[in-house]
């Protein structure tokens, strides 16, 4: 039997993935030539390999010729290699005994035009893979226990309803956030489209419930450093920096906010109020903390002000306290960190900063919100009056080749539903809105737009705003465009504008991304395994990403992905197992010298020199293979990446040139 | 030999980052010259010397690496030994008779299908412009 499995019989399956591989390579030219590959018993080709039937078909063969290695010819082994694996455990065949040759995303693809060209390439990628394929080693896979705990970095609604959903599956939850405070943009916002529910009144009740849930520890003034391990067993170090009040024992009392005597541009609202240096974020804050901003304390020395802590009665406040690294033991992880508004500054033309009658959507927000800096009034800035006329300005940022390419998604609804808001309050100011297309795609967007227009009269202008400029004459400001549908150029004086600054990813996704290993699309944003399949898994095992964090995305969405995450990580954990891939590095114990070359150049410190010989730590190696491509001896390799399998591969393409 | 060079290409690509870029060149229909055979590999990281010479030596007339961005390796420093690697093996080919330009080094993220697409076609061009390897002239096997 052992004779048996050694003596490769290959079967190779051509996928046509309908027209889309067989609308320019030849399938039967293909076919004809794959036959007569060595150690090929069988080639055969089909529309859809990955459907049912076609998976049949790889059984069938299977059995019928008694095939022992198995090249499917088709899409991107990323995309489907899971799936053929499946196929040759249920038949019994060792599952690394498959490879695949990628004649879509790399071949037929990329050269439509080239009939005979993508045709030589698909036959020199099925000669390389059936090489390979008969180099090939039996590998067992490894089970290894998941952790049943999961971290959420980012406490907004995304995180928020992503931790709620573990927890109350009853696993553990650590939510990292690093402001103060939980919420994130949600809890800055006055009432949400297009159901105009007031946004409070439906997250802080969430909010709390965090706050309280036993399966939840909460961390905020939090970051999340360093990350090791693999899918199922991660350690994240956490560090937590202090708040310098010590949360159980402050009665939020307001007696340090009262004597503080610096005054700081308060976040929350937008920089339209002010706080102290000590304080608490909003009124609803989860935890309902006070906390110290260092950066604008006088100095927490009783010499330099400490004024605070010579209030506080229940000696909440403790200059003291230091930042501490906590770390935490996880199954899975998931990134929930958001959004950062485009800074409208760097549209120098539209004069945000400059005028201070040009506002931004999230000033807005907050001039709308009851709990805002102007208690719910709409006033110009300048003047503190109340505004005759208001413009919004949409795709701030983008939509544009100097900025973002991309859509951010949420900016057309919300310009409609706060224009909506002030024609609600007070029907004599104007609300005009310059866009280049209104992108109402939601549910009950459109309606809700339809109506902003008809019973709300909100006026619409085509065309992207070129320059606002203050016009002394009048004190007012004046909004140049071009309207597109009159074809003409158009000016429009107006009290206020606001600026629809659309979304950009979280400041920080350079470093967070680095330490957790996951990647980021061209626009910034995370990138996702699979557009379509695999919307909220990343291309590292076991850590997952949901909300703005991926894209830009209104509540709903965010909400739903987050739930999503949720699941998939929750499916994780109550399997309890995750399978490991049996790729790490082996040794050659005759070969090896003991020079230590693959010690050096092991990323994870997996292998070691032990008396003389290199030793692999398999739990640490990850099977990247820079140990062997550093080895002078070639005596230590990453299984199924061999150098064997590899130089086959390329001994293969060139064969043919002989 | 009348007909027009078309040079053969091996790439090896990091399977986290280039392959994946490559497979999104593929997603976004870009089209590129035919001329590259990508073999994938965990890491850049595992593309041995070994691998690079014996591709020359098979009359391969361009070899291009693929790894992560800087700082993006999925095995955290695997792609700065690559670069290490690939700076030494350029010297090295120099000192056999081969243009260094044979073999380059390119850092392609999975979102960056049109990087890939176009280092295809840069380095297509620049091998078309030095010609075949010279070891497929008088070469003796």
């Amino acid at each position: 039997m052992a004779e048996l499995v050694k003596q490769p019989k290959i079967g190779v399956f051509i996928c046509h993935c309908g027209s889309n591989i067989a609308g320019v390579i030849d399938i039967p030219k293909l076919l004809e030539y794959t036959e007569r590959l060595p150690h090929v018993v069988i080639a055969t080709d089909y529309r859809f390999m990955c459907s049912d039937p076609g998976q049949g078909l790889i059984r069938e063969k299977i059995r019928e010729a008694g095939l022992n290695r198995v090249v499917v010819a088709a899409c991107s082994p990323t995309l489907h290699e899971t799936t053929f694996r499946r196929v040759l455990n249920s038949m019994g065949v060792n599952v690394y005994y498959f490879d695949m040759a990628n004649i879509r995303e790399h071949c037929s693809w990329v050269h439509s035009g080239e009939e005979d060209a993508a045709l030589e390439k698909a036959k020199d990628l099925v000669r390389m893979a059936v090489a390979r394929a008969a180099e090939l080693e039996p590998l067992e896979q490894k089970e290894s226990d998941v952790k049943p705990s999961v971290l959420v970095v980012g406490a907004g609604i995304s995180g928020i309803q992503a931790a709620l959903d573990v927890a109350d599956a009853g696993y553990k939850v650590y939510l990292v956030e690093k402001e103060p405070s939980i919420g994130g943009h949600m809890a800055k916002l006055d009432k949400t489209f297009p159901t105009l529910d007031c946004s409070s009144c439906i997250l802080t009740p969430k909010m709390s419930l965090v706050g309280q849930h036993p399966n939840i520890e909460l961390l905020t003034c939090s970051e999340v450093q360093e990350v090791s391990g693999y899918v199922g067993n991660f350690t994240v170090k956490v560090e937590r920096r202090p708040r310098y009040v010590i949360e159980d024992k402050c009665t939020a009392c307001d007696d340090c906010v009262e004597v503080c005597p610096v005054n700081v541009p308060d976040e929350f609202n937008a920089g339209l109020s002010w706080r102290k240096a000590i304080y608490i974020p909003f009124a609803q804050a989860v935890p309902n903390a006070y906390v110290i901003d260092t950066e604008h304390c006088l100095g927490m020395t009783p010499i330099a002000c400490g004024k605070c802590k010579e209030k506080c009665e229940p000696e909440a406040i403790d200059y003291e306290m230091e930042s501490e690294i906590l770390e935490l033991e996880v199954g899975a992880i998931i990134v929930a960190t958001g959004f950062e508004l485009f800074d409208g500054r760097r549209v120098l033309e539209y004069g945000y900063g400059l005028y201070p009658d040009v506002t931004t959507n999230l000033e807005m927000e907050r001039m709308l919100s009851a709990a805002g800096p102007t208690e719910g009034k709409i006033v110009r800035p300048s003047t503190l009056e109340k505004p005759k006329r208001i413009a919004y300005v949409q795709c701030v940022g983008s939509r544009s080749e100097r900025y973002n390419p991309y859509c951010s998604r949420v900016c057309c609804m919300a310009a409609l539903k706060q224009a909506r808001q002030i024609r609600e309050k007070y029907p004599d100011i104007e609300v005009t809105i310059f866009y280049i297309d209104l992108r109402a795609f939601g549910k009950g967007y459109e309606e809700f737009y339809e109506s902003s227009a008809r019973d709300y009269g909100v006026s619409f202008v085509r065309g992207r705003v070129s320059e606002i400029r203050h016009s002394f004459e009048s004190d007012k400001l004046v909004v140049r465009a071009e309207d597109t549908l009159l074809a003409q150029p158009i000016e429009m004086e107006a009290d206020m504008v606001v600026l629809s600054c659309g979304l950009e990813v979280f400041s920080d996704a350079e470093k967070l991304t680095r330490a957790l290993g996951i990647q980021r699309s061209g626009d910034g944003f995370l990138l996702e395994a699979h557009p379509k399949l695999r919307p909220v898994d990343t291309n590292t095992d076991g850590i997952f990403i949901c909300g703005a964090a991926q894209g830009p995305k209104d509540i709903p969405d965010s909400v739903a992905q987050a739930k999503g995450a949720a699941a998939s990580a929750l499916t994780m954990l109550s399997a309890g197992k995750v399978i490991l891939q049996p790729y790490a590095a082996v040794v050659d114990e005759d070969l090896c010298a003991g020079c230590g070359c693959c010690e050096a150049s092991c990323p994870y410190s997996a292998v070691n020199v032990v008396d003389n010989r290199a030793q692999v730590t398999e739990e640490a190696c990850k099977g990247c293979g820079t140990c062997a491509a550093a080895c002078p001896n070639n005596a230590i390799s990453p299984q199924h990446f061999t150098i064997e399998q590899i130089l086959a591969q390329l001994e293969a393409l060139f064969q043919e040139a002989k | 030999m009348g007909k027009s060079f078309e040079p053969k290409i091996v790439a090896f690509a990091c399977r986290w980052c280039s392959y994946a870029g490559a497979d999104m060149a593929g997603t976004s229909r870009m089209q590129y010259p035919p001329n590259a055979r990508i073999i994938r590999v965990n890491c850049s990281g595992r593309v041995d010397p070994i691998f690079v010479l014996r591709a020359l030596k098979l009359k391969a007339d361009g070899v291009l690496i693929a790894g992560c961005h800087p700082g993006d390796c999925h095995y955290l420093t695997g792609n700065y030994q690559t670069a290490r690697r690939v700076a030494l093996l350029k010297e090295y080919l120099k000192a056999m008779n081969l243009e260094p330009e044979r073999l380059r080094l390119a850092y392609v993220s999975a979102a960056e299908g049109a990087k890939f697409a176009e280092t295809m076609k840069s380095f297509v061009n620049e091998i078309k412009t030095l010609g075949p390897n010279p070891l497929s002239n008088g070469g003796q096997d």
